[in-house]
This record gives structure tokens, sequence and C-alpha cells, in this order.
């Protein structure tokens, strides 16, 4: 017997269009003051979180190889000892000055997204105890696109965790396991290039 | 403590018969933005059930009433006045409480206030054209603002989007997250716009559509559309502790 039936169909996605900035992250589409002056997500880490300081910048390319200057990407991650700041974290307490979640525009410019968070500690894959190597997720809306797309990022120096991921062994096209991971640059600075579209398309995820 | 714990381990699957496919060629954007290849099902682990928690100490007093979140002291911005509201919930009617809405819109002349938009429709010095709220009790929300203007947009050469707020949805599980537009009742624009008719169920499409309603207007000052949203929901288990629906 079913409880709890589904008796309401989700509603249909639309794209979010080219004025996407202006709903979540108003200062880049010229509404400097509105909000006290920054977006929700705008700051991931304060003094006081836990674990090593990270950034990633990246661009988000379309099937032409031009960047995407009309996006916004959200990350979601658990904290540096893998818990997330949820009611849905039942595995312990996780670090009260970490959300865990950032938002940031593609420039309207350049194309380019940049986060300052930390890396995340390693979390169980579905319900079983077998660890997955660290990752991010992260969601991309744009004119464009109909429905959210949803990928993560890995981590190039975690090479051993990488090979024994049950994610990524469960991609059919082990020659796309590298659009999932981060390219290093210097010390805790990582790229991550999202391409929507022909060669080196990224691994997007129904979740 | 502001969102409830989702209460199984996982969503339903969501319905692509209802949500448009990436490639859509009617709509051009789509086509050099559309993966080709096949999305990876993955299943729902504590990353996909978990999601950002919001606090109403985030936003301010006003940021749901567009009418005075950004217009000069004393003024109010030109147009139809409107309350939109409803009540956010998931697939099992189950309301959603503590979760973020955002929406944002053209003026009543169809123009954005975006560094971009250079249509030849004047932006409102009192309209800046985005807002956001948390739910309450059940799922319920409310805006105030003005009625969007229609406008025309380079897609075909005569192509012109009907009247729409954009609403950017979260649930308490990050596979949840949802951009979408609400349309008004018995606009003709909707039938023949390329970005709705990017929804392959015509059913669907209705679900977008708010409706009028005369019953929660404000007599001589606001007309009100209902707009309900629904998010991906939870299956149960038997492990739910506490009564819901309630
Ligand atoms: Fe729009």
């Amino acid at each position: 017997m079913t409880l709890f039936p589904k008796i309401h169909q989700e509603l249909p996605s639309q794209t979010a269009g080219p004025y996407v900035h202006i709903g979540c992250t108003p200062q880049m589409a010229g509404l400097e003051t509105i909000y006290g002056g920054s977006h929700l997500g705008s700051k991931m880490v304060n003094e006081n979180t836990l674990g090593i300081r990270i950034s990633i910048s990246g661009k988000i390319f379309d099937g032409t190889g031009t960047p995407i200057k009309d996006g916004i990407i959200e990350l979601w991650q658990a904290d540096a000892q893998g818990l997330f700041h949820s009611p849905a974290e039942n595995r312990g307490k996780s670090d009260l000055n970490f959300q865990g979640w950032g938002r940031q525009p593609t420039d309207i410019l350049t194309g380019e997204f940049h986060f300052d968070t930390i890396k995340p500690g390693r979390i169980p894959y579905l319900s079983s105890n077998k660890l997955q190597a660290p990752f991010i997720s992260i969601w991309v809306a744009a004119r464009g696109i109909n429905l959210g797309l949803h990928t993560r990022m890995y981590f190039p120096e975690e090479v051993e965790a990488n090979a024994e991921d049950p994610v990524l062994n469960r991609l059919e096209h082990q020659n796309r396991v590298h659009t999932l991971i981060a390219k290093p640059l210097e010390d805790g600075m990582y790229q991550f290039d999202i391409v929507l579209q022909g060669e080196n398309e990224t691994v997007f995820f129904d979740i | 403590m502001t969102n409830k714990p989702p209460s199984s381990g996982g969503f339903f699957p969501r319905n692509f018969q209802i949500h448009p496919p990436a490639y859509t060629p009617d709509y051009k954007s789509s086509v050099a933005r559309s993966p080709k290849l096949a999305l990876v099902s993955i299943g729902n682990g504590i990353s996909e059930i978990a999601g950002p928690v919001f606090g109403h100490e985030e936003l301010g007093p006003t940021d749901n009433d567009l009418i005075q979140n950004y217009s000069a002291k004393g003024q109010s911005p030109i147009g139809e006045r409107i309350i939109v509201y409803g009540r956010l919930m998931d697939e099992r009617g189950k309301g959603i409480e503590g979760a973020l809405i955002e929406i944002w819109q053209a003026n009543s002349a169809g123009r954005y206030r975006h560094t971009k938009d250079k249509y030849i429709g004047p932006l409102d010095p009192n309209f800046g054209g985005c807002g956001r709220t948390i739910t309450g009790e059940d799922g319920q929300y409310e805006f105030r603002t003005i009625k969007p203007g229609p406008y025309p947009w380079p897609n075909g050469i005569n192509d012109w989007r009907p009247s729409h707020i954009h609403f950017s949805l979260f649930g308490p599980g990050f596979s949840q997250r949802l951009i979408t537009q609400m349309y008004f009742e018995g606009d003709p624009l909707i039938k023949i716009c390329p970005i709705v008719n990017t929804i392959p169920d015509k059913e669907a499409i209705g679900l977008l559509i708010a409706r009028l309603d005369m019953a929660n207007t404000i007599p001589m000052d606001t007309l009100a559309y209902e707009f309900n949203l629904v998010l991906r929901g939870c299956r149960s288990t038997m492990f739910e502790n506490r009564p819901e629906g309630n």
C-alpha cells in the first residue's frame, strides 16, 4: 500500500531565459542596491569554516565553443567532514559555519564563474557504507537550457578514490569520466569548464 | 530551522513526458545549448535528498513586494497591480514550508531592468523586477507586483512572449531544484509562444497558467492570481515519524 501516493505533477520546467541574473544574481544585471547589495549564495565560507580552502573557476561552453554569459551556476556540497547542512542529514552535526550552497553568475562580459569554498569530505554512496570520492554537485541554468542541468565536479588529486568511485565507475563511456574532473591550477585552485554539447560534452545526471 | 526533513529515501523519478526535451529547434537558443548525449541516471543519496536551508532573517521585509522594493518613497510602478499567491507543495500534496522562492519579470511595458535588454518599451524608475520569499506554514507564499507586459524577442521574425513571471524554486532536496515560468489565464499569446510550446504535453502547460481569483482581490486596489507550485515528491516509507498532510 502506498500511504502517500503521488497525486500532483511536478510543474513543467521552462528556460531561465536571458535575464536569470535579475532574479538570482541581481547585481550582475545592474541592480546594484537591491537585496542589501549581494545575492544569496555569494559567499560560501567565513573565517571559522573548517576545511581546506579551494577556489573553482570556469566557463560554460555551448556547442559552438562560445562561453555562455547569461547563465547561473550553483554548487551544493558536504562540509569538510562529509556532512550536509540540512535537516535530512542524520549522520552527525555539520559545520555551522558552512551552508554548503553557493551560486554565481557566469560573467556578463567574459562568461567566467568563480567560487571560493572548501574541499568537501567523502560521503557514502546511496544507502551503502561505500564511500564516494569527494565531489561537488553542480546545477546550471541559462537561456536555451530547457531543464536545469545537474553535474558533478571531482578532484584531480584523488586518483585512487576516483578510480574506485561507484558513480564514475558506472558511466558507460569511461572516456567521458575526464569531463567530471577539475583541472588543477596553482595551490588550491581548480578550473572546471562545462561543455553543454559536442566534443567533450560534460556528463549530466538525472538525479 | 526552516526546512522540515524529507521523509524518505528518495524522490519520485522525474516525468520526462511533461518537461521540454533539451533540443527544441523552434526555440532557437536551445539548439547549441542542448546536450546531445543521454543524461546518466543515478539514484538519490544524501547529496540529492538534502538541499540548502534558507532563513527568514536572510530576507528583507519588502523582498516579496515588487511594488515597493525598488520604488522611490511614496511612488509606485506603473501597471496593473496584482497579487500572485499560492502554495508550494510536493507531488504528494504535502506543503513545503521554509523554502526559497525567487521571481523576476519585465515591467508593465515588457522591459526588463537588465543591462542587456534594449527593447523600446521604457524602463520604469520605480520597478526593479525581482522578488523573493520563504514559504510559510503549509507552503503558502505571496508576492505583490504589477502585471508584466508581453514583449517581442529575437527568435522568429515576429515572436512575442506572453506576459510571464519567472519562478526559481527550491525544495528540501537539491534534486527538486526547478526554474519555470508563470503565465496568465486568458492570454492569447500563450498558445503561439515557442518557449511555452517546448513543453510536449499540452495539458501540462495548463499547470503554468495562473488563475484569476476575484475572491482574493483587494477591491478598488489589486487583482489576485492563484498559482500553485509543485515540486517532485518523496517516496513514502514505513518510517515516517509524523502525521503528514496536516
Ligand atoms: Fe522573460
